[in-house]
């Protein structure tokens, strides 16, 4: 039965200048949408199909093509807005859940634009990063909390206190976890390459580890979700830590689904299952439904690999993040990954992805702070990610009680990726969110990776300077140094639980 | 900036203050005369036993009944008086000094290894945390802080220091950057066996506060001297860590330098930042602090304030400037600026 | 000549228990034997190999997860998650076991001969010649295959009739096979009943036969018996569920 909506409004429009356009064509073969098409030896477009990614406004070597977001007005209303009523349309024609995909849309504001860092003046010095050593090597793990000292036979006293495996990153900056799957062998390969050049760690998300990443297995954390794909004593030995999911901050309480037509020949060899099967993240872990057996898996992983390789766990930020994190701090588990409600994603419900789920400045605060009261803190690290945006955003989380931080959607940028959030269409035009051979090769992982890194390599400079800046030459001293912040605009509740004061305080 | 100050006699060998107020007015271009105080060991050695209370009270009429409750709840008051005290024309009083000489009860901290100090930290946070008019500046056994907002000079003949005796004399000028009228607020800082002068600013104030925070000391007046102070009781009573490796804990080496140590130094000093990363200290600072068995000095690690070591006889000097030194010690037989991570460590003869 | 080891677990915890069985294993033992079993987690966890681990009493939570290899069998009953995550090898349960029995398991057995609990053979999931296969010999619980991607779980009833409601909720690959007839009152949302075919019938007699073997029963009736067999409706249960933004 077809509905009386008829055609929805454009929500791109794309046009040529055609006094510009010397029908090369290029847009054309770059459009994986079908926006283009020839019509003789004139092209033709169907704005229809587009999403945005600016594959051929990158590639139209006249600059003729222009893009234009939401051409056609609604009657503009501040509580019916234009994505409330697209949604409803949806609905009432389809009678199914909206699934979108990265990260949150909604338009609330962000604490971190609000935070305000410190610099030295006059009652001390700024350290200069050109001439004094600032460092950023961070390690990650379980840490002791007092030291045991033995005395030789000789008198001599040396330390008997054992340390626990950690991993030693160069600067505060992981690649966050992103399923292969989810995304091309080419945009993994790529960032794996990225981790080792820059002296950090890439995770695998859950979709296994192909053995075109065999070679960079020490830097790659391996991902053990709920739905436990790839999962095998090989995978577990391969990774330089095991991360087990338990939430993703994109979508709080519920799992994932790869569609089967995503579950290629070469997806379905790692993850282990049947080509053209759905591969269902279930929502809970089915063996963890109580927190006590948390420790369970935990120590079932570290059985297994003999105790050799520090275990993270991610959780998305909720409600009772601080008593959330202090439970999987008991758990055994050596570092918890906190994914922010802006989180990414290839696919969430709209519903959670815009509305369930706290800041990850609200969770990272309020998770140190807890684990410091319950003398937890030196038990795990704390990694931040959900929208972890740029340089600054990595020194705030850090001053507000993280290790380090995931980032994610910043990687894929970083490769070429617009943000246009149509990932779940398996036809990514910059070869990332893809699986189809043809837009795979057009990322070249020598490139894509030299950018990554560059990346990496760009934010670690900015944190030197601005912790150079700061007086402050050592990572650890910045951790949770939440006097180096300041609040701006920011209400007093909030300013309470970030434990931030205002400006001018 | 600030200047600092410290000498310990090996032998305890008593010095009065007088020498110490000289030394410290040397420095006078380094402060502001908006804050100064000493502190020695040994001055009360009638009352060795008992933990000696400096308290600064703002109303001596109400806060000192609040202050006498508490300390017979936690223990026995042996004797108590005003600190004697002569009005100096450019001082402005703003508070009564005090002192208790006061027996902790033991039984109210079972199961402690020290519980005499654990009851006398917990007075402490609980006394200074409160909105009672009361302050208390030093609480150690056999040592006592005097400090005033006002030049070294006038804070010293306001409390008559050239009429006290002891081994070990810390000193601070105070170059005022906020509540310059506070008495509380120019250091030396003490809990009780240690006491802490520092000059400088640490960048790391809120992460090591939170720190020592989470062990159940309580900051009360956002000084680095009061968190180091605490710092130093936490990682040697509580946590064991023989001095010169607290040292290392607070300001540690770099990692390039962990890097190249032999293996099981390597390892220590890589245990060390991995347990008591947060209780790093980085910025700017000089630290001279002591106990009633020793003074030590460090400095950052990146070496960003001065330190000045002399020697003479039984006589271990620290100072900001050697011209502290010799104003006390005109003899002086050595001096020397020890290197960033060379701590200086000063034991009293047992 | 197969060699022998013998571990006594007598209040041992899991990890230097453990650390025994690895060692003896790399030692060469063909059988380890291990006493006094009483809860210790973990056993047979991730390792390889072919030998064998008897263990006498009651095996602790995770027993042989990530296992790829060797045969467990335990004189006794066995907690939460036998054969959780496991990769090959085979698990025999002389008693019953608890919930979450062959979780997310990818290949070889479980034989349990008494009863498991809830969510039975849950997420167990094929590839290619791996194939997990999960007999109880006495009754499941509530979720028996829930989100089944994979592989083989066959009831057979031994001590009377089958408790499981729910059957393969979410089931989108593989078989659960249920001695006698399933009322469809049981079945969950996406599962389907068949009949069990000839075909199928060839297919689960060589796993009947050795789990009889196992356990010392009479395979032949066991063989021939009446039984339901479900499957996925189809391979993509959530497929309507969904539209794009």
């Amino acid at each position: 039965m077809s509905s009386n909506f008829g055609s929805m409004p454009l929500r791109y429009r794309i046009s040529i200048d055609r006094e510009q356009c010397m029908e090369c064509g290029r847009c054309v073969e770059n459009c994986p949408y079908g926006v283009f098409r020839w019509d003789g030896n004139r092209i033709l477009i169907n704005s229809r199909n587009c999403t945005a990614c600016h594959r051929c406004v990158t590639y139209c070597p006249r600059d003729a093509i222009m893009l234009q977001e939401q051409p056609c007005d609604y009657r503009s209303h501040p509580v019916w807005t234009r994505s409330v009523r697209e949604s409803i349309y949806n609905q009432a024609r389809t009678g199914k859940i909206i699934l979108a995909g990265m990260g949150s849309v909604s338009n609330l504001p962000i604490i971190f634009d609000h935070l305000m860092l410190d610099a030295c003046q006059v009652t001390t010095p700024p350290t200069d990063p050109l001439r004094e050593p600032v460092e950023l090597r961070t390690y990650l793990g379980k840490k002791p909390s007092k030291l045991e000292f033995r005395q030789k036979p000789n008198g001599d006293v040396e330390l008997s206190t054992e340390l626990t495996p950690n991993l030693m990153l160069e600067t505060p900056i992981m690649l966050g976890h992103m399923s292969y799957g989810a995304l091309s062998l080419n945009a993994h390969v790529a960032m794996a390459r990225a981790a080792k050049e820059t002296g950090t760690y890439m995770g695998t998300g859950e979709g296994g580890l192909h053995p075109g990443l065999y070679p960079y297995q020490d830097r790659m954390i391996v991902q053990v979700a709920s739905g436990r794909f790839g999962v095998n004593i090989d995978y577990l030995e391969r990774g330089a830590a095991i991360e087990l999911k338990l939430g993703q901050g994109a979508k709080p309480g519920i799992g994932g689904h790869l569609p089967g037509e995503k579950v290629s020949a070469d997806v379905s060899r790692t993850r282990m299952i049947p080509q053209g099967s759905d591969a269902i993240s279930p929502a809970p872990h089915h063996d963890i439904y109580g927190i006590e057996d948390l420790p369970q898996l935990v120590n079932s992983v570290k059985e297994a690999t003999e105790y050799k390789k520090p275990i993270f766990a991610k959780i998305a930020a909720v409600n009772n993040n601080a008593e959330n994190v202090a439970a999987v701090a008991r758990s055994g588990v050596d570092a918890i990954a906190i994914d922010g409600f802006r989180g990414g994603t290839g696919a969430a419900p709209r519903v959670f992805r815009d509305h369930v789920g706290i800041p990850i400045e609200v969770a990272i605060a309020t998770a140190d702070k807890e684990l410091r009261k319950q003398g937890l803190r030196n038990e795990v690290s704390l990694i931040a990610c959900g929208s972890i945006r740029e340089s600054t955003d990595v020194i705030k989380a850090i001053a507000l009680g993280a290790d380090a931080v995931y980032i994610a959607t910043a990687a894929l940028a970083a490769m070429g990726c617009r943000v246009c959030g149509n990932c779940y269409q398996g036809l990514c035009s910059w070869g990332i969110a893809t699986q189809r051979p043809d837009l795979v090769a057009r990322l070249d992982p020598d490139v894509a990776s030299k950018q990554v890194a560059n990346l990496i390599h760009a934010w670690t400079l900015e944190i030197t300077e601005l912790m150079g800046a700061a007086g402050i030459n050592s990572i650890e001293s910045l951790r949770g140094n939440r006097d180096r912040l300041r609040g701006y605009m920011l209400d007093e509740g909030l300013l309470e639980i970030l434990d931030v004061k205002s400006v001018g305080a | 900036m600030c200047g600092i100050f410290g000498v310990m006699d090996k032998r305890r060998q008593m010095m009065d203050g007088s020498g110490i107020r000289e030394a410290l007015s040397m420095m006078n271009e380094r402060g502001s005369g908006e804050g100064a105080g000493y502190v020695a060991y040994g001055i009360y050695p009638d009352y060795r036993d008992c933990y000696a209370l400096h308290v600064f009270f703002d109303k001596a009429c109400e806060s000192k009944a609040v202050v006498d409750a508490t300390l017979e709840q936690w223990g026995t008051i042996e004797c108590d008086e005003a600190i004697p005290t002569c009005d100096q024309p450019n001082l402005k009083a703003n508070c009564t000094p005090w002192r208790y000489f006061f027996r902790p009860d033991a039984s109210l901290a079972p199961g402690s290894a020290s519980p005499e100090k654990d009851v006398v930290t917990n007075l402490v946070m609980q006394i200074n945390a409160g909105a009672n008019g009361a302050e208390i500046v030093s609480s150690g056994k056999n040592v006592g802080v005097f400090k005033a907002s006002g030049w070294p000079e006038d804070v010293a003949d306001y409390y008559r220091i050239e009429d006290y005796e002891g081994y070990i004399w810390l000193a601070h000028n105070r170059y005022a950057t906020s509540n310059p009228d506070l008495w509380e607020r120019p250091d030396p800082f003490n809990l009780h066996d240690w006491s802490v002068v520092e000059n400088g600013k640490t960048t790391t104030y809120g992460a090591n506060r939170r720190y020592v925070e989470s062990f159940g000391y309580n900051c009360s007046t956002g000084t680095d001297s009061e968190v180091i102070a605490y710092l130093i009781d936490l990682l040697t009573r509580k946590h064991g860590l023989e001095i010169d490796l607290a040292i290392r804990a607070l300001a540690p080496s770099y990692w390039d330098e962990i890097d190249r140590m032999p293996e099981a130094e390597q390892k220590l000093n890589r245990a060390l930042r991995f347990a008591y990363g947060s209780a790093t200290m980085n910025g700017p600072f000089t630290v001279v602090a002591a106990n009633p068995d020793m003074m030590i000095g460090f400095t950052d690690r990146g070496k960003l304030r001065p330190m000045v070591v002399g020697e003479c006889g039984d006589r271990l000097y620290i100072a900001s400037e050697e011209t502290a030194i010799r104003a006390m010690e005109p003899c002086v037989e050595s001096i020397t600026r020890p290197a960033a991570g060379e701590p200086v460590i000063g034991r009293v003869a047992p | 000549m197969a060699k022998q080891v013998k571990i006594d677990a007598k209040g041992v915890h899991y990890t230097p228990l453990n650390q025994q069985i690895r060692k003896a294993i790399e030692d060469g033992a063909d059988e380890i034997v291990v006493d006094n079993v009483l809860g210790q987690r973990f056993i047979g966890n991730g390792l390889r190999g072919n030998a064998t681990i008897r263990v006498k009493g009651v095996a602790g939570g995770d027993l042989a997860m990530f296992m790829s290899g060797p045969t467990v069998i335990v004189d006794g009953n066995a907690e939460h998650a036998p054969g959780n995550t496991m990769d090959s090898g085979k698990v025999v349960i002389h008693g019953s076991a608890g919930d979450a029995v062959a979780h997310s398991m990818r290949g070889g057995k479980v034989f349990v001969r008494g009863d498991i609990g809830y969510r039975g053979g849950i997420h167990m999931k094929q590839y290619e010649t791996q194939r997990p296969i999960l007999v109880v010999g006495g009754s499941a619980q509530m979720f028996l295959g829930e989100y089944m991607a994979g592989g083989l779980l066959l009831v057979l009833g031994l001590d009377g009739a089958v408790k499981a409601r729910e059957i393969g909720s979410g089931i989108h690959g593989g078989e659960i096979v249920i001695r006698g007839d399933v009322d469809d009152a049981c079945l969950a949302a996406g599962a389907k009943k068949l009949p069990l075919t000839d075909e199928d019938r060839a297919r689960i007699a060589p796993v009947i036969r050795e789990f009889a073997a196992d356990f010392g029963l009479d395979a032949e009736p066991l063989v021939k018996a009446n039984y339901t067999r479900i499957v996925p409706a189809s391979a993509r249960p959530f497929a309507g569920k969904y539209t794009w933004e």
